[in-house]
């Protein structure tokens, strides 16, 4: 990807800037949830939201993460950011291990990675100006004060497409996809490497969608940004994404570069996920791998390989064994025993 | 996929006004299609464009603000909209039925849902608790819910959300409608679930043979089911065609916009096509064409005066001065 030597980049010390060093990498990463019953609230079982996550994200390159509700994508993108504390595993930021930094050094990262939300009704506070929400971030990472702040919002709005006049206004005065717009001008107002954005296009019309999409890229290009990209739309994240990891019930089931996950998906979900989207063109036919059953519960995983259950090539070691994701013998990673050694 | 030559439901200049604080709305502003037995009709758009507010017009749903104003909605050649409040209750979920986008909102939380399926059974075909439960279970059977003879005790929440909107397709064709009118079936469910229901509906329909109007903002659902399809916007039919034509010749620039901004799944595009602005308000929809502000090709004439929808080919109408367009 270009941009990775960008102005915002560029600022940041030189031992941070090796060229192939991941900008964020997990390792293990992994989220339980308990689930609390009974009179005295006790946990009787653990939601598994997200399971041993290893991965990495290159300076200036969009991940995907594509999968199904409830497949752990956000709680992924949350973890990654710190908004949740992880159950076991690490998450490094430019080599930083994230859970071991005191509150001060944390707030200071946190500057340096952002996120964009899915509903851009619910995320923006109705009572405040779209310039003071802008410009929030500003104040408390104290980047800007007073008549710097203003003049920085208005570069934010003209940046993301909005009037200079929309600084004095309300969130509820706005369309779907111009409070997307503010979403992503407050995101960027302190100057971050790296953006979380969940679902940031799933709320929207379709006609908004591919303006959104396209702002996206452009900041991307222009800031030499990194983007989590989390979806559930997988023309989406065939758009936008270079690499894209594909997720079902807290894991990564596979991992590869966008052209070969989508012209010869690998993993038989990933095959499956990708038959079932449908084509706006009727004279496509395509051959539909119809999954059977439902996504099972992640308080319930099945034991072994977690697909196994609705897998139309599942054999009996499948039920006994977890697979590990490795590498097939093409430089991507798949996470099945019919697929690896 | 036809056999009857006359339309089984029939909508003439269909017109629902919604009166709010900002003045007289008009969601559904002259809005006619037909559709046959076993057939399935798309209708496409974008949310406030009238889509589902054609929907419950037809089945005479539309909530207070809201009010039909004119037109004509033919079952079987019997105008809908001259029954009695009683009459029409016969022809809901009878010879009409819906399904809804949400199916946790739109089942009884405090009745199971052999008690939900069973109701419209007994309401409209009469007989026994008992006969009605074994209907249910046979409904669930049909539209693929496993042991169904467990499920029909149990409440919604205990379903997933597929199964719940099997649940809902169960209770539309428990009185095997002539019309299933779908709105959004899908909208809220993962892609692999719905494929799962978009050929259920598919088989059923086979079986039953009824019509399906099938509401959609996805071009791709659209592409997979329908026969033919009509695109909404702002509360009128700017184009309809048998799918393929649509597809393969689209007339009006809002289809081709909206056709053009969504990326593939297959092939590559640098850059999303954008239509610019956003779709307006019931109450403040623009003068002439109601696209001219957005539309690329927009002169004009398009501002000055309203279009009518046009024959441009055999089954294609389009509502745009400038179409036929090149290319």
């Amino acid at each position: 990807m270009q941009g990775t030597k960008s102005v915002v980049a560029g600022r940041r010390s030189m031992a941070e800037n090796t060229p192939d060093a991941p900008i964020i990498e997990t390792k293990g990463l992994t989220k339980h949830f308990p689930v609390n019953r009974g009179v005295w609230g006790k946990p009787t079982a653990q939601v598994r939201a997200v399971e041993a996550v290893s991965l990495q994200i290159l300076p200036g390159e969009t991940l995907g993460v594509v999968g199904e509700s409830g497949c752990g994508k956000t709680t992924l993108g949350r973890l990654i950011l710190r908004l949740l504390d992880a159950t076991s595993g690490e998450v490094y930021f430019r080599g930083r291990n994230l859970g071991e930094l005191e509150a001060r050094e944390l707030r200071n990262l946190r500057r340096r990675m952002q996120i964009v939300f899915q509903d851009p009704y619910s995320s923006l506070n109705p009572r405040m100006r779209v310039g003071t929400l802008i410009g929030e971030g500003l104040k408390v990472h104290r980047i800007a004060r007073g008549r710097e702040v203003a003049d920085r919002v208005e570069q934010l709005l003209t940046m993301v497409g909005l009037p200079v006049s929309a600084a004095a206004r309300f969130p509820h005065e706005f369309s779907g996809g111009q409070r997307q717009r503010i979403g992503i001008a407050r995101a960027l107002a302190v100057e971050p490497e790296f953006i979380v954005a969940d679902e940031p296009v799933s709320a929207l019309d379709v006609s908004v969608q591919a303006q959104i999409v396209n702002l996206l890229q452009d900041i991307q290009r222009d800031l030499g940004l990194t983007y989590l990209f989390i979806a559930h739309d997988l023309s989406v994240v065939r758009h936008i994404a270079d690499r894209v990891a594909v997720m079902y019930l807290g894991r990564v089931v596979e991992l590869a570069s966008r052209d070969q996950l989508f012209s010869s998906p690998s993993h038989p979900y990933t095959r499956a996920l990708l038959s079932a989207v449908p084509v706006p063109d009727p004279m496509a036919r395509r051959q539909r791998v119809v999954l059977t059953g439902d996504v099972p519960s992640p308080s319930r995983v099945p034991s072994g390989c977690p697909f196994h259950p609705r897998c139309p090539e599942a054999i009996d070691a499948c039920r006994r064994e977890v697979p590990e994701l490795a590498d097939p013998g093409d430089g991507r990673r798949v996470a099945c025993l019919l697929r690896t050694p | 996929m036809t056999e009857a030559a006359t339309p089984i439901l029939e909508v003439r200049d269909l017109c629902t006004s919604f009166h709010t604080d900002e003045g007289e709305g008009r969601a559904v502003d002259g809005v006619s299609f037909h559709l046959k037995r076993g057939e399935t009709l798309g209708l496409v758009g974008e949310s406030g464009c009238g889509k589902s507010v054609t929907a419950l017009s037809i089945l005479r749903l539309v909530a207070p603000p809201g009010r039909i104003g004119s037109g004509q909605i033919l079952l079987s050649g019997r105008d809908l909209l001259a029954l009695s409040e009683p009459d029409m209750r016969r022809v809901r979920g009878d010879e009409v039925a819906m399904i809804f986008q949400e199916p946790m909102s739109s089942l009884n939380p405090v009745l199971t849902c052999g008690c939900q399926i069973g109701e419209a059974v007994r309401l409209h075909q009469g007989g026994s608790r008992k006969e009605a439960k074994e209907r249910a279970i046979e409904m669930m059977r049909l539209v693929g819910i496993p042991a169904p003879e467990q499920r029909v005790d149990e409440f919604p929440h205990q379903l997933s959300g597929g199964m719940r909107q099997r649940v809902m397709i169960a209770i539309a064709l428990s009185c095997n409608p002539d019309v299933l009118i779908a709105d959004e079936p899908t909208t809220a469910l993962d892609v692999t679930i719905q494929a799962q229901i978009l050929e259920l509906l598919a088989h059923l329909q086979q079986e039953l043979h009824m019509a399906i109007l099938m509401i959609t903002h996805d071009l791709g659902v659209v592409a997979e089911v329908a026969d033919r399809v009509a695109v909404m916007y702002a509360g009128q039919i700017v184009e309809t065609a048998t799918t393929a034509d649509l597809f393969a010749a689209p007339q009006h620039p809002y289809t081709r916009g909206l056709l053009a901004s969504i990326p593939h799944l297959d092939g590559d595009q640098e850059r999303l096509e954008v239509i610019p602005g956003r779709v307006p308000e019931a109450t403040s929809f623009p003068q002439g064409c109601r696209f001219h502000p957005r539309c690329s090709l927009a002169e004009a004439a398009c501002k000055a005066t309203a279009q009518h929808l046009e024959n441009c080919d055999a089954g294609h109408q389009v509502r745009c001065r400038r179409a036929p367009v090149d290319g």
